[in-house]
């Protein structure tokens, strides 16, 4: 018999709400803006759960990324492991950040995690540079600032440990 | 209970292996082309996310269609009506001049042009980073979709199936960087290759020498080479012709004449003659 964390439930469901935002079609004007979803949620477990969340669900995310998007299979996984090891080598000192200052380094993050999959679209198939990728960068860093203590509130209400 | 040291191995001996699995399925996506098994099985497993993703749309829809006035709804009947008509009489001229078509092809010894089978299949998600621009539709394997098959909307030619899951299919743009098509200018019959830029609602023309008569607004027409896509179906307009001399080739950009980021139904095409065929579901048709 499989063994159920407690919690696991709910972080399935956060990880799919975040697929699901990633792909749920929208008007042009907006979707070039659309915060980097997965990349978000997944930060702030590690930022949270540090010894639950990590490289695994980093790969696991960044494959379904992959499939979703429909991108070669392993760039989001490779952008997503690259900031999972940074968030989870810092997360003490994430945590204590304020909150503005946690976008901040959320902001770094994502960039570092869109910069990677870039790159490896470079390589792959000569990618040319759109500056319309990067503008995710802003978004998720103003949407941290609720999804943070909205998944806060979630973690407390379930009892996540 | 465990302590705060010693779980497992150490985060950089964990980032190393991760690391080193992405680059494996890179590796073994891109250069191996060997997951393709793999991909139609985790298509099938992430295609309820995909269903999800449409669910509130697919509600909002609902809702407008039920909160509609009896005068919206018989002005919309009304329009669609007359619609209907104007293409009834069209089609009746389409069957007149196909028929003639086909005779005249036989006195000339070439051969006829196939039919195509049509099915209508819905977006029920799009992948809209610039450097994979797809739409994911309704339907898969199940249906008869086929890797190649090409997909049109009401306007024109949007782009051709990448891969396939059982329930669900993934179509590459026009606009993708990794597109190219081949097509055939309606004024002039000059052939071009028309590449994907990235940018949504814009194609390149590639190697297009200084002295080609194409213009501005010239309509550029599938041309049927390459096999994948099925001849005379509109794509694009060019948009812009600057003729730098300093550069080898003209630099030609054209518009895709359907709306690439606004498709919410599509055609798939089944060529008549070819080994693939549409399966219909009982309720449909």
């Amino acid at each position: 018999m499989i063994v159920v964390k407690p919690g696991f439930i709910t972080l399935l469901v956060t990880y799919i709400i975040a697929l699901t935002l990633m792909i749920m079609p929208m008007p042009a004007a907006f979707d070039t803006f659309r915060p980097d979803w997965p990349t978000l949620v997944m930060l702030y477990w590690i930022i949270a759960l540090p010894h639950r969340v990590n490289m695994g669900t980093a790969l696991v995310l960044g494959v379904l990324s992959d499939i979703l998007l429909g991108s070669i299979v392993g760039v989001h996984a490779l952008g997503m492991v690259v900031v999972t090891y940074f968030a989870a080598r810092h997360f003490q000192r994430i945590r204590n950040f304020a909150l503005i200052q946690q976008a901040l380094v959320i902001a770094v993050l994502i960039f570092i995690k869109r910069f990677v999959v870039f790159e490896a679209n470079v390589f792959l198939h000569d990618a040319e540079f759109t500056l319309s990728y990067f503008w995710p960068v802003l978004t998720s860093a103003i949407f941290w600032l609720w999804v943070f203590p909205l998944l806060r509130k979630v973690r407390r209400r379930f009892g996540v440990v | 209970m465990k302590t705060l040291f010693a779980r497992g191995p150490s985060l950089l001996s964990r980032l190393v292996l991760a690391l080193a699995c992405s680059f494996l399925l890179i590796f073994i996506d891109h250069r191996l082309q060997a997951m393709k098994p793999v991909r139609l099985f985790l298509n099938s497993l992430v295609a309820p996310v995909q269903y999800l993703a449409i669910l509130p749309e697919q509600i909002l829809d609902g809702l407008s269609e039920s909160l509609k006035t009896t005068s919206q709804l018989s002005d919309e009947n009304k329009r669609l009506k007359r619609a209907i008509l104007e293409l009834q009489g069209e089609q009746q001229q389409l069957r007149f001049l196909q028929n003639e078509n086909k005779r005249l092809r036989e006195l000339l010894g070439s051969d006829a042009r196939d039919s195509v089978r049509r099915m209508v299949a819905e977006v029920i998600a799009v992948a809209s980073e610039p450097f994979s621009q797809q739409l994911v539709i309704n339907k898969g394997t199940l249906s008869g979709v086929y890797e190649g098959q090409p997909v049109l909307d009401s306007n024109g030619i949007i782009g051709q199936v990448q891969d396939v899951g059982g329930n669900t299919a993934r179509v590459l743009l026009l606009s993708d960087q990794s597109h190219a098509i081949s097509l055939r200018s309606e004024r002039n019959d000059i052939r071009v290759l028309a590449q994907g830029t990235g940018d949504i609602g814009r194609l390149e023309l590639m190697f297009i020498p200084h002295s080609s008569d194409l213009q501005e607004g010239d309509l550029l027409m599938s041309s049927g080479l390459g096999g994948v896509f099925p001849e005379g179906y509109p794509v694009a307009q060019i948009s812009s012709v600057v003729r730098d001399e300093s550069l080898p080739f003209a630099t030609v950009f054209a518009d895709p004449v359907s709306a690439l980021d606004r498709v919410r139904n599509v055609l798939l095409l089944w060529p008549s003659q070819g080994e693939q065929q549409p399966i219909f579901d009982e309720d449909e048709e």
